[in-house]
């Protein structure tokens, strides 16, 4: 595609409003499109989804392209790929962004396939070549071992963009900017899939991702019942409970609160590891933190390489002595 | 039921992270530590044979790539799967999502008849989390990511699709292509008559002229312009104490000293 041109931000709304990850994207965005010279426009799809245009506009875009359409409502991949593979050759964009979230990592890489190019997934930064104009799409391999640096030579250059790991631009509202709506025109028949039920599994307390205060605990808490006296501290600084995978896994907590590459990206003022090891999937998902502290029986665990406060030994006698103190000093 | 999984080998990706090194834009395989099946993969193993369990049918196992040590592919033999396919060939070994899903669709054709195809979420080496979707896209199948759970009834399957709030549950129509997730439930050991079965069994090998594979197609989209080590400047201040109790609460004054808490 000789005549790509811009950067299309696809901006997922939930409650009515953009998504965090969608203002990231937009102020990154927007510094990619400065850098190719070229436009940076958004993409609203779902059922009711219009209103947002103009917080889109005040996040940074240019263009807003509104496809709403009651069919649209929930995510079915076979409908958001038709929308997105026909706005994609209408507008011919040269970068596509999308969120890394249950969405975009089942829409960006159908839509590449279908559009017969590539996309990195979880970039963590993005830019463009100062020579050959291409995208460099940064992301973590190998469970985080590693970084990778992708670049595609056909268009759309598509990406997806972890959470938290751009800025968003300070929303102005007075902002100026075009808002398009383009038809679904979906042939119902031809979506393949049908959302039953949604289930919430609800967790006390506070949401982990927006939680300041993150303690979590791994397979060296072993079982259900140490994971009362993580939520003893983390009520004292009213945090949220995290977990490693095994700990999910072994049905200790809810895997709701697994941190780590395919759980949840946390970054909390503090995060507190319990009888977890560090392994780099668990800490793809916590490094974030500005203060980590652990708590471990073995001196040589690879969480000791990224906290910066430990203490070695047995939790159950470390950790109960830690909360009492911190008990007194936050109510005294 | 026909069932095909598609179950990649890797370095092990619970090796030591200190194990892990990159060299020239490449990763070393690390020293003693044998590859593995990727985790997912296994987990997508472990739901073919819970369908098996249930309704009957074949699991075929396909796997793609150079240096495949029988061992480690016949894994999922071992665990209950009744026939292995591997495309093993050295065109495969720059292969990403793109060529890998291409060649892995021809395989696919090649073997015929089935109902359900299975991937895992991401292969644990390149975290990709694509040639599922490319393999969906490319047969024209309709596909689900992120199972938790699968369950078949006539030419439906009823899917729990995980996302960070808990779940949705999505029906789907078969034939149709579906990735799935470790909250599935932990893979199964091997049994003893499995092992024995397994090692009997000899893999069908095919080479790229045996899926009719058009070699242009089995280079490149994404390129690697470099690989690289994050620098994590790690120190951490170690507290201790006469006793474990008194390290613990000398920690939390550590902090409130400095003002975290
Ligand atoms: C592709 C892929 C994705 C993954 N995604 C994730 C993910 O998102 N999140 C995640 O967490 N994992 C993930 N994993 C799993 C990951 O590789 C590790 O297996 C996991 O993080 C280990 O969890 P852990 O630290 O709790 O357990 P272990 O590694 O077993 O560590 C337990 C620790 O507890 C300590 N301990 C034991 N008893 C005590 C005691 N009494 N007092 C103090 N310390 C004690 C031990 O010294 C040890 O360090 C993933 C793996 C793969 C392959
Ligand atoms: N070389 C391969 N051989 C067999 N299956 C593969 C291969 N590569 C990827 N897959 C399948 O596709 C899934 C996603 O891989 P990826 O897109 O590389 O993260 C894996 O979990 C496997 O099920």
């Amino acid at each position: 595609m000789p005549d790509s041109k811009g950067v299309l931000v696809h901006a997922e709304i939930a409650d009515g409003k953009l998504c965090a990850i969608a203002t990231e994207m937009l102020g990154c965005g927007r510094k990619l499109a400065s850098a190719l010279g070229q436009e940076l426009a958004a993409v609203l799809i779902g059922s009711g989804v219009s209103n947002n245009a103009q917080e889109a506009i005040a996040f940074g875009a240019d263009k807003v392209y509104v496809i709403d359409d009651p069919t649209l409502a929930d995510y079915r991949t076979d409908a958001y790929v038709s929308v997105m593979e026909k706005l994609a050759k209408q507008v011919t964009p040269q970068v596509i962004l999308l969120g890394q979230t249950s969405t975009g990592r089942d829409l960006a890489p159908r839509l590449a396939f279908r559009l017969n190019t590539a996309a990195t997934l979880d970039c963590i930064a993005l830019d463009i070549d100062p020579s050959s104009k291409r995208l460099l799409q940064t992301k973590p391999v190998y469970g985080g071992n590693a970084q990778a640096v992708f670049t595609c030579d056909t268009d759309p250059q598509i990406a997806t963009v972890r959470s938290k790991a751009m800025s968003a631009l300070p929303q102005d509202a007075s902002r100026k900017g075009e808002v398009i709506t383009i038809a679904a025109g979906l042939d119902a028949s031809a979506i393949r899939t049908t959302v039953l039920n949604k289930v919430k599994e609800q967790v006390a307390g506070i949401k982990l991702e927006d939680a300041s205060v993150v303690v979590s605990g791994g397979r060296g808490i072993g079982g259900a019942e140490g994971f009362k006296q993580l939520a003893e501290l983390a009520q004292a600084l009213k945090g949220a409970i995290g977990a490693s995978r095994p700990a999910c896994d072994s049905g200790w907590v809810s895997d709701a609160c697994q941190v780590g590459l395919t759980g949840k990206l946390v970054a909390p003022d503090i995060y507190i590891a319990v009888g977890i090891s560090g392994s780099s999937q668990h800490l793809a998902g916590c490094t974030g933190a500005k203060t980590i502290i652990a708590f471990n029986k073995d001196p040589d665990a690879n969480i000791f390489k990224v906290a910066h406060y430990g203490v070695v030994g047995d939790w159950k006698v470390t950790l109960p002595a830690f909360t009492k103190k911190v008990k007194e000093l936050v109510s005294g | 039921m026909n069932i095909i999984v598609c179950a990649k080998q890797v370095i092990d990706p619970e090796a030591p992270p200190a194990s892990f090194k990159v060299e020239a834009n490449k990763v070393m395989p690390p020293a003693g530590v044998p590859p593995v099946i990727s985790p997912f993969d296994e987990s997508a193993v472990e739901a073919a044979l819970k369908l098996k369990d249930a309704k009957g049918g074949k699991v075929t196992v396909l796997s793609l790539g150079t240096n495949l040590l029988r061992d480690v592919v016949k894994k999922p033999l071992s665990m209950g799967a009744d026939e292995l396919v591997l495309l093993e060939d050295p065109a495969f070994a720059e292969g990403d999502s793109y060529s890998i899903a291409y060649a892995l669709s021809l395989a696919i054709k090649k073997i015929g008849a089935f109902d359900l195809i299975l991937c895992g979420r991401q292969a644990a080496d390149w975290d990709s989390g694509q040639v599922g979707l490319g393999v969906a896209e490319i047969l024209g199948l309709p596909s689900i990511t992120l199972a938790r759970k699968i369950e078949v009834t006539d030419s439906k399957a009823k899917v729990e699709r995980i996302n960070p709030d808990g779940y949705d549950v999505i029906e789907i129509s078969l034939p149709a292509l579906i990735t799935v997730s470790n909250e599935i439930g932990a893979p199964r050991y091997p049994t003893m008559k499995g092992i024995m079965a397994a090692k009997r069994k000899e893999p069908v090998v095919w080479k790229p002229a045996d899926i009719g594979a058009d070699p242009a197609r089995l280079g490149r989209r994404a390129k690697l312009v470099k690989l690289f080590q994050p620098v994590r400047e790690g120190k951490v201040e170690i507290i201790t104490g006469e006793t474990p109790e008194e390290a613990g609460a000398k920690l939390a004054l550590k902090l409130r000293e400095i003002k975290v808490l």
